[in-house]
Formats: C-alpha cells, sequence, structure tokens
C-alpha cells in the first residue's frame, strides 16, 4: 500500500462553499441523483468524495460524506443519495430538498480510492448497491476523457430495479458491465440469483495476470466477500482499493 | 450567517455534549478500510517497537498475552463523521509496552499488516490513552475491526487506531501516515476538528 501523490489544492485549507440543487434525478425508487451548482467548485478526480453540512433553522447542524459520481469538469457536481429509513439526513436529501434549496460542501477529500485518467493499466470495478456512485465518475471520466484503459464493471444488486444509472447502463458506457443480481434475477437470467461468485469476476473480470487496478465499493459486507473473492483469485492485495459504506450514514 | 437547508430539521443528538463537532452518533460500528482484510495468525504475529536508535524489542502474541491487560471503555470517533460511544475494549497500555525502550524521539510512525500507516506524536502513546487492543465488547477483536490487534488511541480520529498494527518505528521528524499523505490532518484532534490538512 504505498503513498499516493497528492495533488496541491488538498494542501491548502478546504474551505465550506454553498451548493444549489438545480436539477434532480431519481435513480431508483429509493436513490436520487442531486445535480448541485457550486461557484468555484475545485475540480475532483473520480472516486473522490466530499462533506456535506445541513444547517437547521434553529442552527442545528449535522454533516455527512458523499461520494461524487459526476465526472471531473463537468459544470455542476452530481452526488447519488440512498434514502436510509430512518435516516437524519438522506431523507431530506432524497425526498426533502427542493430546486433552489441550499446546503453547503467541502471537498474534494480522499487520495487513495481514486481513478487518474492518464493511467492505462487495466481497471476492474466491482460495484455493490450504491457502491456504484464514485465508480460511475470513474466511468463517465475514463469516457470523456477518451482513455483506452481497459475497465470492467461487476455490478451486484438485490433486483433489477435496484440498478442506478439504469440509461445510461443500457445505453452503454462504453464500460462492459456484467450485472450480478443477488435476490431476484430478470426471467429469463441464466445465473440464478446469488451473492456474487469466483466466476462472476473471473467470467466477467480480468485476469489476476493482467494485474488489474481493482476498485472495490458497497457495503462492508459486500466489500470484504468481494476483497476476500478477488484475494484468493491471486490478485494482490496492494492493488485492491476498497471504500466501505456502513448501514449508517443517513 | 450560516447556510440554512430550508425544510431541514435534523435530529436533535441527545449527548450533543459528549460529540465533538461536526459528529453524529451511531449505534452500530461502522467499517472503514482502504484495502483487502489483512488476515493474520496470531501464530505468526509479532509487534515491535523500533527506537530512532535501531534498537528493537519485540513481543509475540504470547508475550503480549502474558502483559497485564486494562479494560478501557472509550468514546470513538471516526473522521467520516460518525462517534460511537463507551466501546469496550481490553488491551495492553503503550505504557508498559515503551517501558524501558530508550528514547528522546518526539514522533511515531505506526506500521499495521497490510502495508498501512499512521503518524503521531509519541507523547500521545503514553499516559494512559493508547493501547494495543486484542478484545472488542467481550470478544476477540475480529479482523475486519483490526483483529488481531489494533492500536486504540481514542483521543484522536480513528483513522490513527491503526487496525492489524505490528510495529511503532520511533522517530525524530515526523513523517506522514497512509492518509495523513493523502490530504487529512498530520494530528486529527476530533475536538479542535482536524480532519483535514489546514483544519
Amino acid at each position: 500500500m504505498a503513498r499516493t501523490a497528492l495533488p496541491g489544492r488538498l494542501g491548502e485549507r478546504l474551505r465550506w462553499r454553498v451548493a444549489t440543487l438545480a436539477a434532480h434525478r431519481d435513480e431508483t425508487a429509493g436513490a436520487r441523483t442531486l445535480v448541485l451548482d457550486v461557484p468555484a467548485w475545485p475540480g475532483h478526480l473520480p472516486g473522490q468524495h466530499m462533506d456535506v453540512r445541513l444547517t437547521a433553522e434553529d442552527g442545528y447542524s449535522t454533516q455527512r460524506g458523499y461520494s461524487l459520481a459526476s465526472a471531473p469538469g463537468a459544470e455542476r457536481i452530481e452526488l447519488t443519495v440512498q434514502q436510509v429509513d430512518g435516516g437524519e439526513v438522506s431523507p431530506y436529501l432524497v425526498a426533502g430538498m427542493a430546486l433552489g434549496d441550499q446546503v453547503e460542501v467541502r471537498g474534494p477529500v480522499g487520495g487513495w480510492f481514486v481513478w487518474r485518467p492518464e493511467s492505462t493499466e487495466p481497471v476492474l470495478l466491482v460495484g455493490g448497491g450504491v457502491g456504484l456512485v464514485p465508480l460511475m465518475s470513474m466511468i463517465r471520466t475514463r469516457r470523456a476523457e477518451g482513455s483506452a484503459a481497459p475497465f470492467r464493471l461487476v455490478y451486484s444488486v438485490r433486483a433489477p430495479a435496484d440498478r442506478l444509472y439504469l440509461p445510461e447502463l443500457l445505453d452503454g458506457t462504453g464500460t462492459p458491465t456484467a450485472v450480478v443480481h443477488t435476490r431476484s434475477a430478470p426471467e429469463g437470467s441464466a445465473r440464478p440469483p446469488s451473492r456474487l461468485r469466483a466466476e462472476d469476476l473471473t467470467v466477467h473480470g480480468w485476469p489476476a495476470e493482467q494485474a488489474p487496478t481493482c476498485y472495490v465499493c458497497g457495503p462492508t459486507g459486500f466489500v470484504e466477500h468481494a476483497a476476500g473473492r478477488l484475494v484468493a483469485l491471486g490478485h494482490a492485495p496492494e492493488r485492491i482499493r476498497t471504500e466501505r459504506f456502513g448501514p449508517t450514514g443517513g | 450567517m450560516p447556510v440554512i437547508s430550508r425544510g431541514f430539521h435534523g435530529r436533535k443528538q441527545t449527548n450533543q455534549d459528549r460529540l465533538p463537532p461536526g459528529q453524529y452518533e451511531v449505534r452500530d460500528f461502522p467499517v472503514l478500510s482502504a484495502g483487502p482484510t489483512p488476515m493474520v495468525s496470531t501464530d505468526d504475529w509479532e509487534f515491535t517497537v523500533v527506537a530512532e536508535s535501531g534498537t528493537r524489542r519485540r513481543w509475540s502474541w504470547a508475550d503480549l498475552m502474558a502483559l497485564p491487560s486494562e479494560q478501557p471503555t472509550v468514546d470513538l470517533h471516526c473522521v467520516t463523521k460518525w462517534s460511537k460511544f463507551d466501546t469496550r475494549w481490553e488491551g495492553v497500555s503503550l505504557d508498559r509496552l515503551l517501558e524501558g525502550v530508550e528514547t528522546t524521539a518526539a514522533y511515531a510512525l505506526v506500521h499495521s499488516y497490510g502495508g498501512y500507516t499512521t503518524n503521531l506524536p509519541l507523547e500521545d502513546l503514553r499516559h494512559g490513552r493508547a493501547w494495543i487492543a486484542y478484545r472488542y465488547d467481550g470478544a476477540d477483536l475480529s479482523p475486519e475491526h483490526g483483529g488481531p490487534a489494533r492500536l486504540l488511541v481514542p483521543h484522536l480520529y480513528l483513522w490513527k487506531s491503526a487496525k492489524w498494527v505490528r510495529g511503532i518505528e520511533l522517530l525524530a521528524e515526523d513523517r506522514p501516515g497512509f492518509w495523513e499523505g493523502a490530504g487529512y490532518h498530520s494530528y486529527g484532534d476530533p475536538w479542535r476538528e482536524q480532519r483535514y490538512r489546514g483544519d
């Protein structure tokens, strides 16, 4: 696990910026993409996240971290938030926040779970549920930059209706994508629903001999499982980067 | 003037005085780590302290188990915003492990199985504030939470409490660890909200 190079801007104090909701898109029944106007957003690397601060009228304030979904360079930044039942923040972001409403944001942060567009090595993305978000930023960046780095995505969801970014996935993202269903598969699917299996990774990923960089993101149980399978298949642990969503974070 | 998020009410935290700024309380125990969970057998486990002189002290798992342990109950504060109160641990105080280590070093670089590192002033490992912890909530520490043993230094953000700890290097000069080299704060005091460099 080598230390990562540090973009210069991370060395400066990260300041809070006002973000205004410019648009939103419902991705699934419980997940919404927020399109935010953030004047003077300093840009980010795909995979990075940012802090969001919400302040109520009585002055009460709380913060959460969210991965960026958009490619850097876009005028507006995008987050995709999954509503957590009983959560404090996500119900507001997914269902309560109206166009023109504001939050504060600070970032980007994180220098490890990132993909750099100048890199050319093969990349295997393994996402579980809403863990697709930072991987989608990588996929979108690769396409926007015209990168020839070979990408593959293995995307695990409980049921077909849980797929994020469906129109974009169906339309083709430039990244070959295999969707793995864990609870209910589409009719006629050859693969019965099951937890991610080693063969899902061998059939749809890259062989360990090609030494891809693997980015694994999802809930803790998924990440533990998927990263363990990759290690068992011979991928070097130092080439496997993980990002975990706890059941909290709501 | 703070920016108000219209329509946001939030949930007032019941233990506000125990929460550092920007934190919220959780009841579960989230897992955060940068790579696969290393599987370290206690047969192979060792812990070393290397002084700036090069002098090395080494403990096997049996050596560690033979030392008197303490059972701290502490609050944890993760830089990703969650805090967890009254977590119960068992481990060996760093005061005991550093006893008899001759050093004038001011800094420590903590090393983990799997390659993770984190830095902190040596003083922060002393005075009953840091442990090599191997039990959590009455059970052996699980691998995903850093087992067989992790550093526990709860007065700093939790990334300083290195999981899968394997040694401490004592240094005259501060040297950034894994997250500290990637833009996180060198010290990481939750009460001063030192999350990122420059905070």
